[in-house]
């Protein structure tokens, strides 16, 4: 098979000293910021972006995905400890992982997230290999409108899928779309809605616009809930390890339905933190103790993690295969590809063998690493969350600030980035979700130039997008997605009424 | 830790706050001004067809569907049934954040990045509260140092200098 040598090949890129030792590098830093409130795994591996700028590609993307896993290890361990979803991911989590914790279980707690953490991301990791060569292979075939249908594929899914109120997710991709759009004009060379300020010629650098809305603006949150960090103690020695992992196979069939669900959602942008709280709501249904869920069950800990690891490894196949992310931080790794130089998207399979594989390979890897540190060293990080706020929060503040400037050696950028601060928080107060806004913003500027090669080809005819049999079904699916969503809530609504009580299951 | 001790106090006059109505209402009405905006800019520039799509058509067009969510957020918040948006105690929280944090950004300019997140760092912590006066100056010293030796040294990147560093010959 050929896809199979080049995956040996990659392994042998990714082992090489200086790759395993960015591997670890990064899994540690990830762990902090998974860990620590206001730096989440956007905006960690955001801030750290401009200062791989010099290194080699696949480097520098080790590093990166590095950081990405750990935190997405790194969440549980608050959740558990600390009953504090270090990241969104995690909410679910604290659900029985806390009261595990107070039962004094959290070694078994902590050891069964990280597993199942674990066994998500190598499911999600298979999907990649396997699948992610066969989507490029089939997307080579692609042109611009094709590209755009797929684009609006994503942003309906977005809509129909999500669980935010609708018009706050239209309008959130929308804002994404129009910052992007600020600057120059790559095709006309036109300033746009820039309105005569010298430093909106640059336009809005996504990087920035992510360490505030994602870093700055937790800050804000953290403050104003006046979080107090009361820990429970834990201790993870091998014999508890060794009883955890024995008593999983029993779960398997949790494991296996919150893998699929993970990575579902994370193909479809439905994200990490939607395909959690699906995790545990089927487990729940599912469940023989069901009715314990909530007071310290394990598979209550299993589920979530699963899903919420496999959505966010999953999260990167559309990015390679399509060069589409289904995340947040998985729209910053593709600006850093970008910005290294490499063209997202199916060509890269074919143009840069070596960089898909080593990254596919270091996934494995990087995720075996992850769970042997994470389960090595999490008294460490548990006691990091010790430390006051009042001396961890202006540490965060001015790595994110030094990391604003950095991407474009500007003050005007910080200001930025205060600034999308308080929108980040005020959003978040009333419920928009930013996810869109940042995807948008990475890919607003691709989207635009396929919608507009598409209509140059076409002398501006919109019949272009029901061409061929391939674009209208990428047109036609991101119709239902999109009307998805609002019409089964129709349909539940209905429903309610007509049996006079709340749909049953619509939590879910 | 005090952070918590400030606004675990069961005061009643602390529960009140902005309506999350108003704000929701003052949100959209600032987003339908900037979908004007986006709008006047695009048509001015024109969002037609001249031998292709002119530079502001696309931003022309997610512009009008930016404008009708934005108004139909607008009626959507005046629906919204009564709740806050947050107490006026846990604004003041966010602002004694956003103060020192405004400052800070304020004196990159003049005093570079470094001396900036010193002073940041030893006003922030006293007003936040939680920390004694030993910790609030050895952390205040010690984080734009280790910056220094990380950013400035190991990883050589360029941040804003001032005064101090050039003092040092930096």
């Amino acid at each position: 098979m050929d896809d199979f040598s080049a995956l040996l090949a990659g392994f042998q890129v990714a082992l090489s000293w200086h790759n395993v030792g960015f591997m670890i590098v990064g899994v540690l830093l990830g762990i902090v910021v998974g860990v620590l409130p206001g730096l989440g795994g956007p905006n960690g591996v955001a801030i750290l972006l401009p200062l791989t700028f010099g290194m080699d590609p696949t480097s520098a993307i080790i590093l990166l995905s590095s950081i990405y896993w750990g935190a997405l290890f790194g969440g549980a361990i608050t959740s558990i400890l600390f009953n504090i979803p270090g990241e969104a991911w995690s909410v679910a989590t604290t659900f029985d992982g806390y009261p595990m914790a107070q039962e004094g279980r959290a070694g078994e707690a902590l050891t069964a997230a990280f597993t199942a953490s674990f066994i998500g991301a190598i499911s999600g990791v298979l999907l990649i290999t396997f699948v992610a060569p066969l989507v490029a292979k089939f997307a080579l075939r692609f042109g611009p409108a094709e590209f755009f249908a797929v684009f609006l594929l994503t942003f309906c899914s977005f809509i129909g899928m999500g669980k935010d109120n609708r018009i706050k997710i239209l309008v959130s991709l929308c804002i994404g779309f129009l910052l992007a759009g600020v600057g120059m004009d790559t095709i006309s060379g036109d300033l746009r809605m820039t309105f005569d300020v010298a430093e909106l010629m640059r336009g809005f650098d996504f990087l920035v616009v992510v360490i505030g809305l994602f870093g700055v603006s937790e800050i804000f949150l953290t403050v104003e809930e006046g979080l107090a960090f009361k820990g429970k103690k834990a201790a993870i020695d091998l014999k508890v390890v060794l009883r955890t992992w024995a008593g999983l196979p029993r779960y398997w069939a949790t494991l296996i339905r919150s893998s699929i669900v993970g990575m579902w959602m994370g193909v479809t942008p439905g994200g990490a933190i939607a395909a959690s709280f699906m995790g545990y709501g089927l487990a729940k249904r599912f469940s023989k103790r069901g009715d314990n869920f909530g007071k310290g069950e394990i598979e209550g800990v299993l589920a979530p993690e699963t899903a919420a690891h496999a959505a966010g490894t999953a999260a990167l196949l559309p990015m390679l295969a399509l060069g589409i992310p289904g995340s947040a931080t998985a729209a910053v790794l593709l600006g850093g590809l970008m910005i290294w130089g490499l063209q997202p998207g199916p060509m890269l399979f074919v143009e840069q063998k070596d960089f898909v594989w080593g990254l596919i390979a270091s996934m494995y890897l990087g995720n075996v690493a992850g769970l042997l540190i994470v389960l090595a060293t999490v008294p460490l990080f548990a006691a990091i969350m010790r430390i006051p706020f009042a001396i961890v929060a202006p540490i965060i503040l001015v790595v994110c600030a030094i990391g604003a400037y950095t991407v474009g050696n500007s003050i005007f950028d910080i200001w930025l980035m205060l600034l999308f601060g308080v929108v980040g928080y005020v959003f978040k107060k009333l419920g928009f979700p930013l996810a869109p806004m940042v995807l948008a913003l990475v890919l607003g500027d691709r989207a635009e130039d396929a919608f507009r090669q598409a209509l140059l080809g076409s002398g501006g005819s919109l019949n272009v997008f029901w061409a061929n049999g391939l674009v209208t079904t990428l047109v036609v699916l991101s119709a239902i997605l999109l009307f998805w969503g609002p019409l089964s809530d129709l349909v539940g609504w209905a429903r309610s009424r007509g049996q006079g009580k709340p749909a049953l299951g619509a939590a879910e | 830790m005090s952070l918590s001790a400030d606004i675990e106090q069961p005061d009643d006059p602390g529960a009140r706050g902005p309506s999350k109505r108003a704000v929701e209402i003052v949100v959209s009405l600032i987003l339908i001004g900037l979908a004007a905006a986006v709008l006047y800019d695009s048509y001015g520039r024109g969002a037609g067809w001249n031998g292709g799509p002119e530079s502001g058509f696309f931003p022309a067009r997610v512009g009008w569907i930016f404008l009708a969510g934005s108004l139909f957020l607008l009626v959507q918040a005046f629906r919204e049934p009564p709740a806050i948006f947050a107490t006026w105690s846990q604004l003041l929280m966010v602002a004694k954040v956003f103060g020192p944090l405004a400052l800070f950004v304020v004196l990159v300019e003049p005093l570079g990045i470094y001396a900036a997140a010193a002073i940041f760092t030893a006003v922030f912590m006293p007003i936040v509260g939680g920390a004694r006066w030993y910790t609030v100056i050895a952390t205040s010293v010690l984080v734009p140092l280790v910056c220094f030796v990380v950013f400035e040294i190991e990883f050589l990147v360029p941040l804003p200098k001032g005064p101090l560093e050039a003092m040092f010959g930096y």
